[in-house]
């Protein structure tokens, strides 16, 4: 175990811990939008930073990236951080108007629009967290979609844009997404994602449309186990 | 470890000996990028051509950046050393009959300082030299860099043997610490602590890394130290992997740098082939080889995390560095990481010593810095000064002063990230310590100099616009904020600035220093800062009176034609693209300004300065 101290107050966390988690820990909120639990950590997004002192030196970290430390001393709401906070989301207020989760965290922030950054209109919901790319290389092990371009060209999407050959049509992307920026429809025995249009597997059992079917081969080539136990959906099982 | 290490390089050198020497008759050509640009590859060709046909047996020696490159190609004559510069190809004949031959000067090619108009035979006679010490930079004149024993002769690779005949690992960090070597790339940072963390640090294998990503506008110290004098990087690499216990190294350069890739793998190769480099060095148990992985030329890919991660094949992006690339860098194992100058320093400190390393330069900054000075400065070109020479003694003593007679605004120093030092504190001495309290920062050494005709708001809104473009766009701060700033300053500069811009820059600078995830963004908003701190009245004139000051912004300025000093030419009339300059002959002209594009060609053509802006 760690002994650090928050805005003031004692705390202790397993050696290892992130400070994000040590924090939250101790019910002390932080805001993210980068940090999710079924991926890795990048420090993207920059809304979870923190001050900390060591020794004489104080500084700004992302708390989702620094391992909580003997002796430290973290400000979570100091002057500094509540800049970095602030300008974050009037960045990405300005990236993203139409965002309802934006909108949302900024008024639970106390950040209002900054009238001088003139809206964009081609960025649809994207903050660019990259917690799609990492879940889709990470957790699915496909890496149907990647970042692309550099600075503020930087999109998400399949190579060139076109139809991806190896998306199995999973959708985890759209889970992760903590804007709802991802698009995916399912009507009928038909889902569309990323331009593309997969055919869904009937539930042997209830008859639901239940996964798209290039998802249940992926997991059957995987794994091993065969077609034909995988067309029963998870609450038939 | 002891055998015959020491003696290879030595014995080596006294066989070369036989065939150079001081007195030794050769020409030297400069044959860097720059040189290359202005035709020297044909002057040398011609030399050859004339020397063969005035049956003459001399060498002629294509060397690297001479550093003068605003009088190139020069061609210095050995053993008397005289230069000369702004060789033609006509020029050739005569040289050979004349300097060659006789050992005649040629006074018409030799520099002539342009305010006491006295001729100057040698480098060490001329303004532009005299005050540097070139002791990384210097025997760039004496050797052709795609031969080994041109650098041999030099006490090439004498350090080397040194080091593995008779010092330990420990003792060579300890030289380096003593020597008080810091990172010329930029940061600073003592090399020898990075050492030492790397030699203690857990984890196989260890690695050694040149940083050659060169990126910022304007800088070309690090390109011309890998085309000029490849080995004295190679052989600081070799003496790092030594000291720290690496067995791989690898070279990072940009690929828009092809004459450096091409001079680096024939020094690898070559030192290669002389048991310099591979398995058993100089007949040691010590090991250790080099590569060189060739960038995409992302300014970002010059960070260390984003330069390993360019090597390990994946996107050029930083990521956070809380654990440091002394324990964890490329694959996640320890490793060094230094600027190309920095290693070009190391066999210099091995081979005459801390202490001598130490004598020059300041308390904090130790040795000699390189510097690119560009911009408005009459001697374009490379200089290498001791740490601690003054901003002054650089523009004017070295630099000759602003271009045309114009006055002197302004400094940019350290690149993109750096900032801009007005005229008042020109008497700084120049070290890692003095430019960052002044607001800028060494850098790697690139030096903008600018007049009274550049506009600092226009000069903030370049660097931000370049910033923008090289963000990676991982973070928010760096990749959303730096391109505010970008639009705001695109606004001010285009007369549509707002009350309040100047705070809220100053706000955002202050957010995306400490917010962003490395220091590309870190120090993207010091060109802003530091251009509101010294010139915050002209950020003023064009918000709030519409006006360029400088007459640069192309929005607020008006061009008008003085019928005083308007002779009638016409030629003004017969360069304007939009014909918006108009008049009779002999009579004075006017603009249109409703037609005008404020291109400039008119001033440019006006041999009156009758082109007035306003």
């Amino acid at each position: 175990m760690v002994n650090l101290t928050v805005d003031g107050k004692n705390i202790s966390a397993p050696k290892g811990t992130m400070l994000l988690e040590a924090i939250r820990g101790a019910g002390i909120a932080i805001p993210t939008l980068c940090a999710h639990e079924a991926v890795s950590r990048s420090g993207a997004c920059r809304l979870c930073v923190v001050e900390i002192k060591k020794g004489n030196r104080t500084r700004i970290v992302t708390s989702c990236l620094y391992a909580a430390e003997d002796g430290l001393i973290v400000e979570t709401k100091s002057q500094r951080v509540q800049n970095v906070r602030r300008l974050v989301m009037e960045l990405l207020l300005a990236r993203c108007p139409e965002s309802e989760v934006l909108q949302k965290m900024a008024k639970e922030m106390s950040v209002e629009v900054q009238p001088r950054f003139v809206a964009d209109s081609d960025k649809g919901k994207c903050v660019l967290c990259r917690s799609c790319v990492r879940v889709c290389e990470e957790v699915v092990g496909v890496s149907a979609i990647g970042l692309f371009s550099r600075g503020s060209q930087k999109t998400v999407g399949t190579p060139y844009n076109e139809k991806s050959d190896v998306c199995i049509g999973c959708g985890a992307c759209v889970y992760v997404c903590p804007t709802g920026h991802i698009e995916m429809t399912s009507t009928g025995d038909k889902r569309k994602i990323w331009g593309r249009t997969f055919r869904m597997q009937t539930c042997d059992k209830c008859g639901k449309y239940f996964a798209p079917v290039d998802q249940l081969k992926f997991i059957s080539k995987k794994t091993g186990v065969p077609m034909s136990e995988l067309t029963v959906c998870t609450e038939c099982r | 470890m002891k055998n015959n290490s020491d003696t290879q390089p030595r014995q080596l050198k006294d066989d070369l000996k036989m065939n150079y020497g001081p007195n030794k008759k050769f020409v030297a050509i400069c044959a860097g990028t720059g040189c290359r640009a202005y035709g020297s590859l044909k002057v040398k060709e011609a030399l050859e051509v004339e020397l063969k046909k005035q049956n003459m047996n001399v060498d002629v020696i294509a060397t690297g950046c001479l550093g003068f490159c605003e009088k190139g190609p020069m061609v210095v004559i050995h053993p008397d050393k005289y230069f000369y510069q702004s060789v033609k190809v006509a020029d050739v004949p005569e040289i050979v009959s004349k300097t060659v031959a006789k050992g005649e000067v040629i006074s018409r090619l030799l520099y002539r300082h342009p305010d006491t108009k006295k001729t100057m035979f040698r480098e060490e006679d001329m303004p532009f030299y005299k005050k540097q010490l070139r002791v990384v930079f210097g025997s760039n004149g004496m050797i052709d860099p795609t031969k080994i024993d041109d650098y041999l002769v030099i006490n090439g690779y004498q350090a080397l043997g040194k080091v593995l005949s008779e010092m330990t690992p420990e003792g060579v960090i300890n030289e380096v610490k003593k020597a008080g070597l810091r990172g010329r790339g930029g940061g600073g940072f003592h090399t020898a602590v990075k050492w030492e963390g790397v030699r203690k640090a857990a984890g196989e294998p260890k690695y050694v890394i040149a940083n050659g990503d060169e990126g910022d506008p304007g800088a070309y110290m690090d390109r011309s130290l890998m085309e000029g004098n490849p080995h004295s990087i190679i052989e600081g690499m070799i003496i790092g992997g030594y000291a720290v216990g690496a067995h791989e190294g690898y070279i990072y350069v940009r690929n828009e740098y092809p004459l450096a890739v091409t001079h680096l793998n024939i020094a690898i190769e070559a030192a290669r082939e002389a048991g310099l480099l591979g398995k058993n060095i100089l007949g040691t148990d010590f090991s250790f080889d080099i590569h060189i992985n060739k960038g995409a030329g992302a300014f970002v890919c010059g960070e260390s995390s984003a330069l390993f991660a360019s090597i390990e094949g994946r996107a050029g992006e930083p990521r956070a560095k809380y654990v440091h690339a002394v324990e964890k860098g490329l694959w996640d194992k320890p490793t060094v990481l230094n600027n190309v100058e920095t290693w070009a320093n190391v066999p210099l400190i091995i081979n005459r010593g801390a202490d001598w390393y130490s004598s020059i330069g300041t308390e904090g900054s130790k040795g000699t810095k390189i510097f690119s000075l560009v911009g408005k400065i009459r001697n374009t070109g490379l200089i290498e000064v001791p740490m601690g020479t003054t901003l002054y003694e650089i523009i004017y003593d070295m630099g000759g002063g602003i271009t045309n007679g114009r006055k002197f605004k302004a400094v940019q120093t350290g690149g993109p990230s750096g900032g801009c030092i007005p005229e008042s504190l020109l008497d700084i001495p120049v070290d890692f310590d003095k430019l960052y309290e002044v607001g800028s920062m060494m850098g790697s050494g690139g030096m903008i100099v600018m007049d009274d005709k550049s506009c600092m708001v226009d000069v903030a809104r370049y660097f931000l616009a370049f910033l923008k473009e090289e963000s990676c766009g991982k973070c928010v701060p760096c990749r959303e904020g730096v391109r505010r700033m970008s639009d705001i300053l695109e606004d001010i500069c285009a007369g549509k600035g707002t009350e309040g811009d100047i705070d809220l820059l100053e706000d955002m600078s202050k957010a995306i220093a400490d917010g962003s995830l490395c220091a590309l963004g870190g120090s993207a908003p010091n060109p802003v800062l530091s251009t509101i701190k010294y010139f915050r009245e002209e950020y003023e004139a064009h918000i709030k009176d519409h006006r360029c000051p400088a007459g640069v912004c192309k929005a607020l300025i008006t061009y008008s034609i003085d019928p005083e000093r308007c002779t009638g030419c016409g030629l003004c009339i017969k360069v304007c693209p939009t014909q918006a300059t108009s008049g009779e002959k002999k009579k004075a002209h006017t603009i249109d300004n409703n037609k005008c594009t404020r291109c400039g060609a008119c001033i440019e053509s006006c041999k009156f300065e009758a082109i007035n802006v306003k």
